[in-house]
């Protein structure tokens, strides 16, 4: 089981309260689509996504970013069990979703880079570090159903 | 895998402001690199572990290494970051041709330093990471993709000797 220090969880929620989840989530799936256009696949329904530009503004693209990123949050405050947080989602992204985990990694090294964006300075390789943690753990969350 | 036209007028145009911080953003990348993917020390047993740095307070059982100091801000990360962003520069001044520019670089890789193929992986993101911090406005959707593809690149040139 993934443990965090006092300092990480620190840094983690500290800055969490800073986030603009909606806004960071759009940005967040937008980039993923955007950067790794294979993760497209996934997304067939979601109408134009022809360039960056198209997908960045996209609402359907804006709307699940925010969607995946609030659920993110949920991680967060279960920093104890995010195994057990993720039980039922995990399961979903195997058998209905069909989602390879490493889409997750990819996702999770996204996140991370838009918060490089929004914090710059603030955001220390020792900040970064706790946040690679949580992404990669709650990755491992994410795939730990499948089967 | 290649770069479009306009890709590379992205990453050359950006390199032009990158290279005016080459120091800060070498030295800054393999911080993060250090603190993040810890397994990276590994590949520097001549660096020195100061004792009192962040990384050895983290990373306690890992201070067999007596060399390298791995401190932020300590000359030979320096030296060793400047030298890794030049690198990454003589790529993008030869953007047309990076495997002939990293010719050396690739065979260095290959039969002497022989580093897993991952790291590239984790190097380049830490990379990224720091552009990102650095250049929150430059570094848009279309700049992250142009950077992402051309560290990739540039990760394939340097590994493709390997066997």
């Amino acid at each position: 089981m993934v443990h965090f220090t006092a300092e990480e969880k620190a840094a983690i929620t500290g800055l969490w309260g800073k986030v603009n989840v909606e806004e960071a989530g759009g940005e967040a799936l937008g980039r993923l689509l955007v950067v790794y256009p294979w993760t497209q696949r996934f997304f067939d329904s979601f109408g134009n996504l022809s360039s960056a530009s198209a997908i960045m503004g996209n609402p359907k693209v804006k709307a699940h970013g925010k969607k995946v990123l609030t659920s993110f949050g949920e991680a967060i405050k279960n920093l104890d069990n995010l195994k057990g947080a993720f039980a039922k989602l995990s399961e979903l992204h195997c058998d209905k979703l069909h989602v390879d985990p490493e889409n997750f990694r990819l996702l999770g090294n996204v996140i991370v880079i838009i918060l490089a964006t929004h914090f710059g300075r603030e955001f220390t390789p020792d900040m970064q570090a706790a946040w690679q943690k949580l992404t990669n753990a709650v990755a491992n969350a994410l795939a730990h159903k499948y089967h | 895998m290649s770069l479009t036209r306009a890709e590379r007028t992205i990453v050359v145009s950006m390199w032009s402001k990158i290279s005016t911080q080459a120091d800060v953003i070498g030295t800054e990348t393999l911080e993060r690199l250090f603190s993040c993917y810890p397994q990276a020390k590994t590949y520097f047993p001549h660096f020195d572990l100061h004792s009192g740095s962040a990384q050895l307070r983290a990373h306690g059982s890992k201070t067999y290494f007596p060399h390298f100091d791995l401190h932020s801000g300590s000359a030979q990360l320096r030296a060793h970051g400047s030298k890794v962003v030049a690198a990454v520069g003589d790529a993008v001044k030869s953007i047309d041709n990076v495997a002939s520019a990293l010719s050396k670089l690739s065979e260095l890789h290959a039969y002497v330093l022989r580093v897993d193929p991952v790291n590239f992986k984790f190097l380049s993101h830490c990379l990224l990471v720091t552009l990102a911090s650095h250049f929150p406005a430059d570094f848009t959707a279309d700049a992250h993709a142009a950077w992402d593809k051309f560290l990739s690149l540039v990760s394939g040139v340097l590994t493709e000797k390997y066997r």
